[in-house]
């Protein structure tokens, strides 16, 4: 199944790519169109985040070390760090926090 | 990431590398988060070279370790790859690639390749040796840090000890930051955070994504009517 996913999503998003190529613009484009595009990686980003920093195994909601780390991540952006140093500065804080006991 | 257009012209094989390496850097995170999730390293090898778009890729692996399926994990992963296919309208007014160049041109057509290319806009055929070398130099090293990431999840084992859990939303943040540069946008992504969350705990993984996603650019699209909005290239 996770195969399955790999290779279709691939293919999605290698023929969206394509598509640019062969598709003639007039077909495309209207403003409305480019707006959706501009508003679709937003929403789903800030989506994904917020459900992947709170959302539990059982289904639920709560709060745990991965909001620390998104803390850590948040500052680190904020002063401008490299993408890297802000994702490896929210795994350091979560495993810190963990290691000390303060949260699951 | 948004190219200069100050650049001097000989630069550009310098900065193709220099963004190879950033991201390439960045890849390795994806690997780790990737296998941490319980994807294989021949499956995160794959998302790497044969997805090849860093959203889609992350979104992927986190909706299916999330336990939101297969369906949830393609849609969002699709869903965000859309922009490269307007990428690729500019680009192929740039590059004008002819038969199998074509099919490579679209592998390589990503927020930064494209927007290399747009710093050099100006002058045409640096236009295109940005793309290409932008493109091929991240091509390459995003293969290679995420090979680097998920052999070295595959050695660690438990992810949470080691926080790659939180690396999860790290990177959705690190994505969504450079996109957040008007008021319009950033008030989306509160309303499409907010939205998934509350679902969250009524609906199968997965699902409250693409709901709080498409609440999102509705709302956008309502509040958006007749002002100009900005964002265009940047990751």
């Amino acid at each position: 199944m996770i195969w399955a996913a790999v290779l279709v999503g691939a293919a999605s998003t290698y023929l969206l790519k394509l598509a640019g190529y062969l598709i003639p613009e007039r077909y495309l484009v209207s403003p409305t169109l480019k707006r959706i595009t501009l508003l679709i990686p937003v929403s789903l980003l800030a989506a994904l985040l917020a459900v992947q920093t709170f959302a539990t195994s059982d289904g639920g909601l709560g709060i745990d070390a991965r909001l620390v780390g998104l803390g850590v991540a948040t500052i680190a952006l904020s002063l401008r760090a490299p993408l890297l140093v802000a994702v490896l500065g929210a795994a350091a804080a979560a495993a810190l926090v963990r290691a000390l006991g303060w949260l699951p | 990431m948004s190219a200069d257009a100050a650049v001097p012209r000989s630069g550009i094989v310098r900065d193709a590398i220099g963004i190879g390496l950033a991201t390439g850097a960045y890849a390795i995170s994806f690997g780790a988060v990737s296998v941490a999730a319980g994807l294989s390293v021949w499956q995160t090898q794959a998302l790497s070279s044969l997805m090849f778009t860093g959203a889609s890729q992350f979104a992927l692996v986190g909706v299916l370790s999330a336990g939101g399926g297969a369906v949830a994990a393609v849609a969002i992963a699709a869903l965000l790859g859309v922009r490269n296919a307007f990428y690729a309208l500019h680009m192929v007014t740039v590059l004008r690639p002819r038969g199998a160049r074509r099919l490579l041109a679209a592998q390589l057509t990503i927020d930064e390749s494209t927007g290399m290319a747009i710093g050099h806009e100006d002058h045409e055929p640096s236009a295109r040796k940005a793309f290409w070398a932008t493109g091929i130099a991240i091509f390459t090293l995003w293969n290679i840090g995420t090979l680097i990431g998920a052999l070295g999840a595959d050695v660690l084992g438990d992810p949470a000890r080691f926080g790659l859990d939180a690396a999860i939303p790290a990177a959705f943040l690190a994505l969504l930051w450079p996109r957040l540069d008007t008021r319009l946008m950033r008030v989306i992504a509160v309303i499409a955070a907010a939205v998934a969350l509350l679902l969250t705990p009524l609906l199968p993984a997965g699902l409250p994504v693409l709901i709080a996603g498409a609440v999102g650019v509705a709302v956008g699209i309502a509040m958006s009517r007749g002002t100009p909005m900005t964002g265009e290239d940047s990751s």
